[in-house]
């Protein structure tokens, strides 16, 4: 393929809204109460929305016949970009808010310097969802601060959520060799600078939540390379079912 | 202690110079979470441009038993009502 490195690029970005979007379809009528439910599920169509811009200009880049749905569908999992993080499971609503803060900081940064690629396509799509972005980041930023800042008991799951997810986020800010080259040319986003702000953030709201930041130095990284957790297998299984079971289904 | 959030109004204004509309009721622990649940519930898909949210034990209802003194006026008084004007095509929403 000519423009591999382009391709990777984009499937890096996509992959992580692509498989957040599946964790938070899971929760669909599960949600703990009607309005959180719709709230949580807008956002995995908001995710769901976004990734489809992405992989229909990622098919076209690959060129060899392959659409949208081959390029989001039919990958093994080795060959899913996202980072570990959002591949981990909903466990409590704590967790869904603790996995979806800590991404939607890093998606804002991410798409709001994303605006600025020499590459319209990818340019046009951040401006797009940029909104939707900051949605996502003041629903789940309110819900850490009302569940860190609430009862006992909501104050402990939190605690024990941003504790469990703290080790992933290190891994958002490493560039893969098709990153690099990407913001050489000035199409790709160098995350790596995104890293202060987006722990100064995270820092600010985890105060205002009256919650501890951890101090963990050990962090868990592999997704950007394909290598995934327990979790992304299953996960793999039920978002991949229809494509496989009825090959080229569409609605 | 009660574990249900408070029942909250919804009222949209769908688009500038039309009036608020009771869209509906929701779910909420306070007025802030009442207008984000209010946007995910009823105006993701554009239909307004503004939102007030209201508990709903603030709102004081008419009774049903009062029907009749409060809106059944005697039928024989055309008087009271415009009915002699012809309205312009170009009045919308009245």
């Amino acid at each position: 393929m000519k423009n591999q490195d382009l391709y990777n690029y984009i499937l890096g970005i996509a992959d992580n809204s692509l498989i957040l979007g599946q964790r938070l379809g899971e929760l669909c009528g599960h949600g703990p109460n009607l309005e959180t439910d719709i709230a949580l599920t807008n956002i995995a169509l908001d995710l769901f929305g976004q990734t489809r811009s992405y992989y229909q200009y990622a098919a076209r880049i690959a060129g060899d016949g392959k659409t949208e749905d081959d390029v989001a569908m039919l990958r093994v999992e080795r060959d899913y970009k996202n980072v570990l993080l959002v591949e981990q499971p909903n466990t409590h609503f704590g967790h869904v808010i603790a996995r979806q803060y800590l991404f939607d900081v890093f998606h804002l940064l991410l798409m709001t310097e994303l605006q600025n690629s020499k590459d319209e396509t990818l340019a046009a799509v951040a401006r797009k969802g940029i909104k939707e972005v900051s949605y996502h980041q003041r629903f789940s930023g309110d819900w850490l601060k009302r569940l860190g800042d609430g009862t006992e008991e909501s104050r402990t799951k939190m605690q024990e959520a941003i504790d469990h997810f703290w080790p992933y986020t290190a891994e958002l800010f490493d560039t893969t060799e098709s990153d690099q080259k990407m913001i050489k040319s000035g199409i790709g986003v160098d995350v790596s600078l995104l890293k202060e702000s987006y722990y100064k953030e995270v820092t600010e709201t985890l105060e205002e939540a009256t919650l501890d930041v951890p101090e963990n130095p050990y962090f868990k990284k592999g997704g950007k390379q394909g290598i995934h957790t327990e979790h992304m297998g299953f996960l793999l299984t039920e978002l991949q079912y229809m494509q496989r079971t009825y090959p080229n289904m569409s609605w | 202690m009660k574990k249900e959030w408070p029942l909250w109004e919804v009222f949209v204004r769908s688009k500038n110079g039309l009036e608020h509309r009771h869209f509906g009721s929701l779910h909420a622990a306070d007025a802030e979470m009442a207008l984000e649940n209010a946007r995910d519930v009823y105006t993701r898909r554009n239909e307004g441009v503004s939102i007030w949210v209201v508990e709903s034990k603030y709102i004081t209802a008419s009774n049903p038993e009062d029907h009749g003194e409060l809106f059944e006026p005697a039928q024989d008084k055309v008087y009271r009502h415009p009915t002699f004007y012809n309205l312009p095509d170009e009045v919308k929403h009245m």
